[in-house]
């Protein structure tokens, strides 16, 4: 199923999953023609351009108006159209009562589509990053929340989300991320995947963070611990029967995000665990509102690095469910 | 089957009336909700619902159905008591309003009334709403149009005026967004709130819609504005109709008391006698 978890940075297969995005939206254009998209004058960003192009009937640009955007979409869906909503997170889900109102309570099959997620954009900086987005999305009954780990993974939950009944949000990097699987990976909703198996510690990750997880958990090899990593790319509805299995089966959990450490992914795995199965778990995440920087020095000043994810899982493994925040720039 | 439309005034005014005193009693039965913002839709709703629009009251999912959106979400009691008017819902029902387990939600719930097309209540966002029902209709070359009833009020949400700069860059000409203008608010007037409002119609000009003003209870006025819409080619329609506040109540009318204040019951039944007499 996984492939090339030590190939190097760079590698050809390498893509942002907006660019995976981008791809899948015009191949699913081919296949439905219901399949429509929006743009608020991001569409070189957030890769919806090459859709534009190839379906010029069934691309529609509102200028910078997100809270339109989303109502816009509501209607279509209501008639039988299935609205691909992309912009930044931060700019899209801050329109959070349109989304709620427009998209939740008329449970329409509107798909929003986030991109440039979390630290690491880099330079870009605060005003850019969407870092509660998650969070967010995962307050209103019914959405789906996904975030895919790589550009296969992308293309896969693109392709299901064509059929999905109910409104759902996708969460996209800007950054390039490593392939993790090959063209025979299947993606299935709501499931987590193990990608590597271990007893020590389970590093649950989701997005560009488990690559990172990945690289984290040989480096703790290398130390002796037996580390699991986890990718949950469905945060919603979240995969809590793996997790009460990592739970019985590691002897500590953390979650590692590109996002604050509240109701997203961190969240998710705690409010799962707390009904079912109460375990010590580190969250790692983005404490505080972000900064400009290159996006590999960004990611060591948030704690986010493969370094600081293994330092902070050894001292968690090491100090018991006392140690809050070991790493450097968390507070 | 579609509803038996009129165009006989005096037939569709016994209409208007008989919403009148739905609107009246079920808001008193309920004994919350908004009826004056309901009054002031009262002749909008009827000329659409029983002149104009294509609707089945015995097929709410029907295809080819014009959609209404009502964006002004706490008047919905005037689409209730329509709704029972045509047939779609049992009078008996107007009785449940707010209370648990109805499908007559306090705001608009398709997911329990499937004839109300759109869950509104938060102000500003019905406009957007119809302008992608409008562009669904033009992708799939279909005739139904989308008709949007907003407040006054609720044309200070930003929100109104992006989904008023899109609408007529894709040509939607049907589209016809209608503002019940009655110049009344939550807490006041809008000369007191925003008065900045003003000049209204001037606003839907500016962001190149075509635009109509006319007596919002005027039913021969309300029916020509429509047609009028249905006849622009190229670019969507604002009727901007004036209106009164709990008209058809002389104790409400155009007061700033009874936006969210319903009747004790023995007021409502007063006030529907009252009505007969006009």
């Amino acid at each position: 199923m996984t492939k090339a978890q030590d190939a190097p940075k760079g590698a050809p297969s390498d893509r942002a999953t907006r660019e995976a995005f981008g791809d899948a939206l015009v191949r699913m254009g081919e296949q439905n023609p219901n399949v429509v998209a929006m743009d608020g004058d991001v569409a070189t960003s957030v890769m919806t351009a090459e859709f534009g192009k190839r379906f010029p009937d069934r691309y529609f640009q509102f200028g910078i108006a997100e809270s339109n955007i989303i109502g816009v979409a509501a209607g279509m869906a209501m008639a039988g159209k299935i609205p691909f909503a992309a912009s930044f997170a931060c700019f899209i889900t801050g329109r959070f009562e349109t989304i709620r109102m427009s998209l939740g309570y008329n449970r329409t099959n509107v798909r929003i589509v986030g991109t440039h997620v979390g630290v690491g954009i880099g330079p870009d900086g605060h005003s850019q990053m969407g870092l509660e987005d998650a969070a967010i999305m995962r307050t209103i009954p019914n959405m789906a929340v996904l975030q895919p780990a790589s550009g296969i993974e992308t293309e896969a939950a693109v392709e299901y989300l064509v059929d999905h009944v109910g409104p759902a949000y996708l969460r996209l990097t800007r950054q390039k991320l490593r392939e993790i699987y090959d063209d025979g990976y299947g993606f299935e909703f709501g499931k987590g995947v193990r990608l590597r198996e271990g007893t020590d510690v389970a590093l649950i990750a989701s997005g560009a963070t488990v690559e990172r997880a990945l690289d984290a958990a040989e480096l703790l090899d290398g130390q002796g611990i037996s580390a699991a990593v986890v990718n949950i790319h469905t945060l919603q509805p979240i995969d809590a029967d793996l997790l009460v299995d990592l739970a019985g089966t590691c002897r500590r959990l953390v979650t590692v995000e590109d996002h604050v450490p509240v109701g997203g992914l961190g969240g998710a795995v705690c409010e799962a665990l707390a009904e079912r199965y109460p375990a010590p778990v580190l969250r790692l995440g983005v404490h505080g509102f972000g900064e400009s920087g290159d996006p590999g020095e960004l990611y060591e000043h948030f704690g986010l690095s493969a370094r600081h994810i293994a330092i902070s899982a050894a001292s968690f493994l090491e100090s018991g469910a006392e140690v809050a925040l070991i790493s450097e720039g968390a507070v | 089957m579609t509803l038996k439309q009129t165009s006989d005034i005096a037939e569709l005014k016994q209409i208007a009336k008989r919403l009148r005193e739905k609107i009246i009693r079920m808001t008193a039965e309920a004994g919350s909700g908004h009826p004056s913002t309901s009054l002031s839709s009262v002749e909008i709703v009827t000329a659409l619902h029983f002149s104009r629009m294509r609707w089945d009251p015995a097929n709410a999912g029907w295809d080819d159905r014009d959609r209404f959106v009502l964006s002004k979400g706490h008047g919905v009691p005037v689409l209730y008591a329509a709704y029972a008017e045509a047939g779609a819902i049992p009078e008996v029902e107007l009785s449940t309003l707010r209370k648990t387990g109805s499908r007559l939600q306090g705001h608009p719930d398709p997911t329990r009334l499937p004839f109300v097309e759109a869950a509104t209540g938060s102000l500003g966002q019905g406009l957007s709403i119809a302008v992608g029902l409008a562009l669904a209709s033009n992708l799939d070359s279909a005739s139904w149009r989308a008709y949007c009833l907003l407040g006054d009020g609720e044309c200070e949400e930003g929100q109104v005026w992006e989904a008023a700069m899109s609408a007529p860059r894709f040509d939607l000409d049907n589209l016809c967004a209608i503002v019940d203008f009655n110049k009344i608010q939550q807490t006041s007037s809008v000369e007191e709130i925003l008065p900045t409002l003003n000049p209204l119609p001037e606003k839907w000009k500016a962001f190149s819609w075509h635009v109509i003003e006319c007596d919002g209870h005027d039913l021969q006025a309300v029916l020509a504005a429509i047609d009028e819409a249905a006849a622009t080619k190229g670019r969507p329609t604002a009727i901007v109709a004036h209106t009164v506040k709990g008209k058809g109540v002389p104790e409400m009318e155009n007061s700033t008391e009874w936006h969210g204040k319903t009747p004790k019951k023995e007021q409502a039944e007063t006030w529907i006698k009252e009505l007969q007499l006009v």
